[in-house]
């Protein structure tokens, strides 16, 4: 089998300066790093202004006992020891873990398998367009807004007269019908299946793009080896866009994490506390229980793990990118 | 520490060589017909809701109340449409809409730019934590920056005013758009701005009549995301724009929602309406978009 061939394309894009050499300077020769920062001007002033500024704010406010009105008034760590022991709050982030499930790990898995069967067998032995038809039907759920998709599920998955119980009803499966964002033991499983939904489009619609980087002979090389489709597809297809699945996965992470819209338009975090996100409860003790110091607690503390998961990830990607150029 | 175009360099530029278009219709298998049969299936299921928006916003209520949310319409029924529209004054949101969205998609593809140019050109020190630091606006959750921002856009007076949306939005795309742009950057062909600089061009020029043109495909990739995603969102605009005839289009939906007139044929037709418009955009641009964030870079 065909080892070495996934990093063939990698090596077009790393004949830059060995790191470590000279220090760096532009691309341009002979103007140096210092000019350019006029151009990171308006980006890091309205930066400043929109995010960092609000940022520290809320910092401060976690230190903060504020109910709106009145001027906050200093509470130590009152806010983070609240929050360390909140139960509410953890179950939140268990949540934001199926949040994961749901919009990371299941869409970029069924959006690799789903892209590769598009492009080599749906695009090569039928025809592109109907490979573009159904890359843009799969992606339909990314471009609706949150709150029509909302009306929409509200529909099928109403416990009375929802089309989901009709059809069940209608195949004699009465005993299977359920009351499905309405009762604990189900409304998260059916928000975590409404957001593969959601997701699923985007990481198909990068990956198909991506393959087109795949170079035909190598699988035609492969083949020839007497490598299989799945075989091809570990070696060849998951090396070489390999790229474009640390984009989807981090970005998918990031929002799985913040993830907000769909748990206000659908649920409001309920039944009890059974779809409650991070997100969403920060949101409630913000602006429904006016508890702004302890709002901002969970929105800092929120930040907090997303930067992490994002420097974490970031780094080990270079750590491997590194090592395949060393090879 | 190495540079950052090294840590950010997820996407890279497409191969040199150009993608063969597989039009050449091979032998089909059995196994072929299957797969696609599986493929058209799943297409079906992921487009359920968007024929149920369809056949119900053509529905009367009665009809409806007979038949539920399924079945085909006995007859057309435009009432929902029209009730809709006269109701929100749609056309007033989907002005709003249209103007939110515009602006933050060329203003934050704008300001990408520009920060990619000096973080993946110009290699400015510290680039790395400029990165990380400019990625925090789309780390941070948005009910994170309500209070504040309601605080300081009623200071300066743009409290209900969709500038507010607007340069809020700018900040948050640009984010995404200065991570994936700054890496493309990153591996721009050397060749080309060192002939651009020998022929005297100044770094405004460079980034005009080089940068721009060539990573063109990949900027209108962003356009096209940031349009979309600005369209869809609703927290910011729902907390900023409280006057009716600020709204976008998907908030004057949801706070109809609540009203207890909606029949649900006329919230179908407003969910019809809501989508038709992103919807359209993207037939219109989906041969760019499928062009890929990655493409472009280097021809």
């Amino acid at each position: 089998m065909a080892t070495p061939a996934p990093f063939a394309g990698t090596k077009t894009a790393s004949r830059k300066a060995p790191a470590g050499a000279a220090p760096i300077t532009s691309l341009i020769p002979g103007a140096t790093g210092r000019g350019f920062w006029i151009y990171l001007l308006p980006g890091l002033l309205l930066l400043t202004i929109i995010v960092l500024i609000p940022l520290g704010w809320n910092l401060y406010l976690t230190f903060t006992s504020y109910r709106g009105i009145r001027p906050p008034v200093w509470n130590n760590f009152e806010n983070w020891t609240k929050l360390f022991g909140d139960d509410v709050f953890w179950t939140s982030f268990g949540n934001s873990v199926a949040m994961i499930v749901a919009m990371v790990i299941v869409p970029t898995l069924l959006g690799l398998v789903l892209a590769a069967m598009l492009f080599d067998l749906v695009g090569k032995k039928f025809g592109s367009r109907i490979a573009s038809f159904l890359r843009a039907t799969y992606y339909l759920p990314q471009i609706l807004p949150v709150v029509i998709a909302a009306i929409v599920i509200g529909w099928i998955l109403r416990p009375e007269n929802g089309a989901l119980n009709q059809v069940l009803g209608a195949v004699g499966l009465e005993s299977l019908q359920h009351n499905w964002l309405g009762s604990p033991d189900t409304a998260l499983a059916s928000i975590m299946v409404i957001m593969v939904w959601v997701q699923l489009g985007y990481p198909i619609v990068i990956f198909m793009a991506a393959l087109q980087r795949v170079d035909p002979e190598l699988y035609e090389a492969a083949e020839l080896d007497g490598a299989n489709w799945f075989q091809r597809f570990q070696a060849i297809t998951v090396g070489i866009i390999r790229p474009e699945i640390f984009v989807v996965t981090l970005t998918c992470t990031i929002a799985a994490l913040k993830v907000f819209g769909p748990i206000y338009a659908l649920t409001r975090g309920g039944p009890g506390t059974s779809t409650i996100v991070p997100s969403y409860y920060s949101y409630s003790e913000f602006f429904q229980n006016q508890q702004v110091g302890y709002g901002a607690t969970i929105a800092t503390a929120l930040t907090v793990v997303v930067a992490i998961v994002a420097i974490v990830f970031i780094t080990f990607q270079t750590r491997l990118e590194r090592r395949d150029e060393e090879r | 520490m190495s540079t950052l175009t090294e840590k950010l360099r997820p996407v890279r530029a497409a191969a040199p060589r150009p993608p063969k278009l597989p039009t050449v219709h091979t032998r089909k298998s059995a196994g072929d017909w299957v797969i696609l049969v599986v493929a058209i299936l799943i297409g079906f299921f992921i487009a359920v809701p968007f024929l149920m928006i369809l056949i119900n916003s053509f529905k009367s209520p009665a009809d409806y109340n007979s038949s539920g949310p399924l079945t085909l319409p006995t007859n057309l029924y435009f009432d929902g449409i029209v009730n809709f529209w006269t109701r929100v004054n749609f056309p007033e949101k989907l002005w709003n809409s249209i103007l939110i969205s515009t602006v933050v998609a060329v203003a934050a593809v704008g300001i990408s730019m520009f920060n990619a140019f000096a973080i993946g050109i110009g290699r400015v020190r510290g680039r790395t934590w400029i990165v990380v630091l400019v990625l925090l606006a789309n780390m941070v959750p948005q009910e994170a920056l309500l209070y504040p921002l309601y605080y300081m856009f009623k200071q300066v007076g743009l409290y209900d005013n969709v500038w507010a949306v607007i340069i809020i939005f700018t900040v948050i795309q640009s984010a995404f758009g200065t991570y994936l742009l700054a890496s493309v950057y990153g591996t721009f062909p050397k060749e080309l701005l060192e002939a651009a600089s020998l022929d005297g061009a100044s770094r405004w020029q460079i980034l005009w009549r080089v940068v721009y043109p060539i990573s063109r495909p990949t900027l209108s990739v962003l356009l096209i995301f940031f349009f979309i995603w600005t369209w869809n969102e609703f927290l910011i605009p729902l907390t900023f724009l409280v006057s009716n005839a600020n709204q976008t289009v998907p908030v004057a939906i949801s706070v109809l929602q609540g009203d207890r007139l909606m029949d649900v044929t006329t919230t179908s037709a407003s969910a019809l309406l809501g989508l038709l418009p992103t919807l359209i955009f993207f037939l219109i641009f989906q041969r760019t978009l499928t062009r890929g964030i990655t493409a472009g870079a280097v021809k």
